[in-house]
């Protein structure tokens, strides 16, 4: 079995002024070239590990652990490299003052990576290239882009330092459904053309069983379930994960694709 | 018997027409869902039937209401068609809950407004109305403010709030949007249950499909302002007649269905 590349341990998280901890002993394993998926509804803890595992928050006990290193060991920029993230709302996410082309290179440039501004201008066109975007879309600003389109931005910027893992935190859940499947489409492709670890938090098990091979499921701060995707699914072992299955509504099964 | 019918309904914005020529009627125990992509006109088109549209928006058309036009209708003539004939709730109870009133006294509001009920009886049958929408402890939670209860005991509200007066129609704009999917599911049944039990009509507007699917017997779809398919949900589903309904129901089906991978990746 794969080392794990990213890892947690045994993490809480409290919220001063909170009676209940965010996160409960929770464990989580990445390991590289297998996709997780953190599935849970509003207040199961989702967004709060996520920002563990981003390091932008730390655990109130428990460690995070990068390559086998605790992440205060680990040289932020090597970190940063390594790890990236894509939001739920793109409109948010992107500087609406700046041209794509300067928030795609931006992790370049605040992580110190490429020679020269020659040597990013082309790192930026491969990755716009990349999400389905025309290099020349680089000289455009965000407004001018719809909200799948702003996503692919999205993407790419998270993609420019050439990131093992991308963290994405509900990625399509602003996007109409037609512009959500090309969105998961192109997760699923650049995953396996790149070689990427995707991270995936979400509310919708539909989604998350579409892109990713093991998954944890949460609740109240606390892991409820975790395993291969296809085995939670076909055969939850939780209550709340039978519960959390029957709510999902669904088209009438013969619609749906083979 | 038609209780609202919208006949070429087009809304306007500075000469853009923003909904284009939309028909259709509603009658008692009618169970329509409106479905579409944002920006498609469908929260305009429900706005519209209840004259709520924002101000500089121009409409033409008609919007019978009982038999009676109500386009060019005055603001006191929509006042006894809203929340008497014809109720709406929103995606967000929060936005349409006033934050500083006990959900009691705004589930009595309308019915002391239309049916002159005094504060008393309005406010026992507000406790009444939280009971049938099962909110727990009744007496209790009427004097409750909004933001102490759940988004779910909110929408239970909010829709307790729109039925009290017993309109004949219910407009649900996105009702479940801004839930999570066992809260959800849990509304859904309510909803399944208020409407049988009062036989009031409803237009049911959301863009997740499998949500209208359950709901509604008759789905209207609209794109950029135009309805482009109107009929039988198992109909439109499996004889999809335009191009958009067809990408839609095949986007919708992919991304909802539960892909069960094996561990390895590559066998994908």
């Amino acid at each position: 079995m794969n080392d794990p590349i990213l890892s947690g341990h045994q993490l809480t998280r409290r919220f001063p002024g909170r009676t209940h901890p965010a996160l409960d002993g929770v464990d989580i394993t990445v390991r590289p070239g297998i996709s997780l998926g953190i599935v849970g509804e509003s207040g199961a803890g989702k967004t709060t590990l996520l920002r563990q595992l981003l390091g932008v928050d730390r655990p109130t006990s428990g460690e995070i652990r990068f390559a086998g290193q605790p992440l205060d060991r680990v040289r932020h920029r090597e970190f940063r490299r390594q790890v990236q993230v894509v939001f739920q709302d793109p409109r948010s996410s992107l500087n609406p003052r700046m041209p794509v082309a300067s928030i795609v290179a931006e992790p370049l440039r605040s992580l110190r990576i490429g020679t020269d501004r020659a040597a990013r201008a082309e790192r930026v066109a491969e990755v716009l290239t990349a999400v389905g975007l025309r290099p020349e879309d680089g000289r455009r600003y965000p407004h001018e882009f719809s909200g799948g389109q702003r996503q692919r931005i999205a993407i790419a910027r998270a993609l420019a330092p050439a990131p093992r893992i991308l963290l994405a935190d509900e990625p399509v859940s602003a996007l109409d459904v037609s512009v959500r499947l090309q969105i998961i489409d192109l997760l699923r492709d650049l995953v396996d053309r790149l070689g990427l670890t995707l991270v995936l938090v979400s509310h919708d098990l539909a989604i998350v069983s579409q892109l990713c091979q093991e998954v944890l499921v949460m609740r109240h701060g606390r892991v409820v379930e975790r395993g291969p995707t296809a085995d939670v699914l076909n055969n939850p072992a939780h209550e709340y994960t039978r519960a959390l299955l029957a709510a999902i509504p669904q088209l009438p099964l013969d619609l749906e694709e083979p | 018997m038609t209780i609202l019918e919208a006949t070429g309904l087009t809304i306007t914005l500075d000469g853009q027409p923003l909904v284009r020529d939309v028909s259709f009627g509603l009658a008692a125990r009618d169970r329509v869902g409106l479905i579409g992509e944002s920006g498609s006109g469908k929260s305009l088109t429900a706005l519209a039937l209840l004259g709520l549209l924002p101000p500089g928006m121009r409409t033409s058309g008609r919007i019978l209401i009982d038999g009676e036009d109500h386009l060019g209708a005055t603001d006191r003539q929509w006042r006894r068609v809203r929340g008497r004939t014809v109720s709406i709730v929103f995606q967000e109870p929060l936005t349409a809950l006033d934050p500083l009133m006990p959900v009691g006294r705004q589930i009595a509001g309308p019915l002391r407004l239309h049916q002159g009920l005094n504060r008393s009886d309005a406010e026992r049958r507000a406790i009444e109305w939280c009971d049938r929408v099962h909110l727990p402890d009744p007496a209790r939670l009427v004097r409750a403010l909004p933001h102490e209860l759940s988004g779910g005991q909110r929408q239970r509200v909010a829709l307790a709030m729109a039925l009290a007066c017993r309109p004949r129609l219910l407009i649900a704009d996105e009702p479940t949007t801004a839930l999570d999917v066992t809260v959800q599911a849990q509304i859904l049944t309510l909803l399944d249950e208020l409407i049988e039990e009062t036989g009031v009509g409803l237009l049911f507007i959301s863009h997740d499909l499998p949500v209208v699917a359950g709901v509604a017997r008759h789905l209207l779809v609209m794109r950029n302002g135009r309805l482009v398919e109107s009929g039988p949900v198992d109909d439109v589903l499996r004889r999809p007649r335009s191009d958009y309904a067809r990408q839609l129901i095949a986007s919708a089906a992919k991304v909802t269905r539960l892909a069960r991978p094996s561990l390895q990746g590559e066998d994908r």
